[in-house]
């Protein structure tokens, strides 16, 4: 107590308090123009993806045989498709399945991948063997192929598409969420934890998860932007989102019979893939230099 | 030497077992009866379990396993329902489609990706770095089937330079076969190069950081000659190594490229089978592309110890 009495007039004790780390984290997240400028355009997406309905100028679905093909211009924006459609509006219903997508097939591999991690990392042994010899034999197999050949098995749907996508996905988080606990384990603090008499399963949810979740968030974001183009890609070969529903990716597949024609109805789903995908992965970067200790 | 790489076999073995397992296992996802849908029209209850009799069907999975696993390991990987080939047949007719497309991707790749790199490394933090960079977030964020459909839009329809789709065999014509391939080379290297570029940055900076470039350096060799002979010769073999691991983001690129410019490879022979219910292929295909990339991650762990001598035990 003596230390605060000699500080210096004027000087605050609370300011040399360890800041949150995760208000640290924010505050150099913010400096980085390009991560910024990609949590804008992932914010605006989810707006777009909740608000459709009032947002999009017309009905998705709806088909008119006087608009067949109309290039770009002030009633259609981005133009209209081989049936009449208003592709903008497409465009912003087709945010939901991407993001949907993204969102629960990286949902569904991260609340199986980090439980099954924090397992083999933990427990060692024979667990961690099994756990990870069927690890490696799933990232054997190329990650689209493997998608592929899953949502085939389940059947054409996009959520069938988000399972595929989502099982694909859960080996990369049981990797790191194992590794990152095997470097855990050996800390001090788990190792003060496990004196004080906590059970297992306690020292590996109180104090090995909340210690490498910066990792699993980084990858979280990289994940999510894979998923996209997965997505993406599923629904161009028809293993997707099912028309008429609209999907950027079986947008871009229609467009490629039309492309000498129609060349607005390839440029914008696929402008939307790219910004999407390109926000979370800029994000991704982002929040690895802003959640790294050593940086400064 | 021995002793690393018969440990590395052994961990790999287990792993070959349940990459078989997992892709046998897909059937059972498959809803309906199998013995249904190989009959096609046909529901005469005779044939049916006919059907179930011949594919052994009646038999519990495990067996069935073991049966596949047997065929699989004297080279039978089983038959196409619907082209009525064995998968070993379509697999060595469409493999050198692909590995022509992946080798030209390859090549582009490296052209691209390894100069962008080591600029990028040795102009650090100046507008060539940042441009760099820039590429590399373009290559590793642009789907590349939008790719492929605007540089058809590009090449095919407005300049008429390329042709949009089909394919040519090499020892047909070659300049024809080049023609085709062009563009899908291109779309399937763009990506990669972006990868590349990556990993030749971080290792030359690396390279670039150590003793025995600040000692060429101080011997007064030319900067050229630091860069190019001293650091990217002791940079590239991680990246080497590197590249084996981008062998299934490679072939996963082949599917959608050969979709879009429909050249009859390895890629387009999985969408082709997985359409059409033909799931002896899917898997047969599915088993040679995972037991290829087991070995060949093997391979480079293993050139990675030959090149690097500090870590032969």
């Amino acid at each position: 107590m003596t230390a605060v009495s000699t500080f210096p007039l004027g000087g605050n004790p609370g300011s040399i308090r360890e800041e949150n780390p995760w208000a640290r984290a924010w505050r150099r997240l913010r400096r980085r123009k390009g991560a910024m400028v990609a949590l804008a355009v992932v914010v605006a997406m989810v707006v777009f993806a909740l608000l459709a309905p009032w947002v999009a100028p017309y009905e998705p679905t709806a088909t008119s045989w006087s608009l067949v093909r109309k290039p770009p211009s002030w009633l259609h924006w981005f133009g209209t498709d081989e049936v009449g459609r208003d592709v903008l509006s497409r465009i912003i219903f087709g945010t939901r399945a991407s993001l949907g997508a993204g969102l629960v097939s990286v949902g569904i591999a991260v609340s199986a991948g980090v439980p099954l991690g924090l397992l083999a990392g933990y427990a060692g042994g024979w667990v961690d063997t099994v756990l990870s010899r069927v690890v490696d034999a799933m990232l054997a197999i190329p990650f689209l192929i493997l998608a592929i050949t899953l949502s085939a098995f389940l059947g054409p749907s996009l959520s069938n598409a988000m399972i595929a996508i989502g099982v694909t996905t859960t080996p990369v988080f049981v990797r790191l969420t194992r590794g990152q606990t095997l470097g855990a384990k050996v800390e001090d603090y788990v190792e003060a934890a496990r004196a004080v008499g906590n059970p297992h399963w306690r020292i590996a949810l109180r104090h090995v998860l909340p210690n490498i979740v910066p990792p699993l968030l980084v990858q979280a974001s990289l994940a999510i932007a894979g998923a996209i183009i997965a997505e993406a890609a599923l629904s161009f070969l028809g293993l997707g989102q099912q028309p008429p529903a609209p999907s950027w990716g079986s947008m871009l597949n229609t467009a490629q019979r039309f492309i000498a024609q129609a060349p607005w109805m390839a440029v914008w789903p696929g402008f939307a893939i790219f910004a999407a995908v390109l926000s979370f992965n800029l994000l991704g970067d982002g929040l690895r230099d802003a959640l790294d200790p050593r940086h400064k | 030497m021995l002793g690393f790489f018969t440990r590395r076999l052994l961990q790999v073995l287990p792993t070959l077992v349940l990459v078989s397992m997992l892709i046998f296992g897909l059937q059972q996802l498959l809803p309906g009866d199998p013995a249904l849908i190989m009959a096609g029209e046909e529901r005469d209850p005779k044939v049916l379990a006919e059907i179930r009799h011949q594919y052994r069907l009646d038999q519990p999975v495990p067996v069935q396993y073991v049966y596949w696993m047997k065929g699989v390991l004297s080279g039978n990987l089983g038959e196409s329902m619907r082209l009525k080939n064995s998968v070993a047949e379509l697999v060595a007719e469409k493999l050198p489609v692909t590995l022509q497309l992946a080798g030209m991707a390859l090549l582009v790749a490296l052209c691209i990706g390894i100069p962008a790199g080591v600029i990028s490394a040795v102009k650090k933090e100046t507008f060539w770095d940042y441009a760099a960079n820039l590429f590399a977030l373009w290559g590793i964020s642009t789907p590349n089937f939008w790719l492929g459909i605007m540089l058809i839009f590009l090449f095919s329809v407005t300049l008429n330079w390329l042709p949009a789709s089909g394919y040519v065999l090499l020892s047909e014509n070659w300049k024809a076969s080049l023609a085709t391939t062009a563009m899908p080379a291109f779309v399937l290297g763009n990506a990669l190069a972006a990868v590349l570029m990556r990993h030749t940055r971080s290792a030359m900076l690396q390279a670039m950081s150590a003793d025995y470039v600040r000692t060429a350096r101080a011997k007064g060799l030319t900067e050229a000659r630091v860069v190019l002979k001293h650091a990217l010769r002791n940079a590239m073999t991680p990246v080497i190594t590197l590249l084996a691991l981008e062998f299934g983001a490679l072939l996963s690129g082949a599917v959608l490229t050969e979709q879009i410019f429909t050249i009859p490879g390895f890629g387009k022979l999985i969408v082709d089978s997985v359409f059409n219910r033909d799931y002896a292929v899917v898997q047969g295909v599915v088993l040679i592309t995972a037991s290829t990339y087991i070995a060949l991650n093997l391979l480079a762990d293993v050139a990675y110890v030959l090149v690097n001598p500090r870590l032969r035990g």
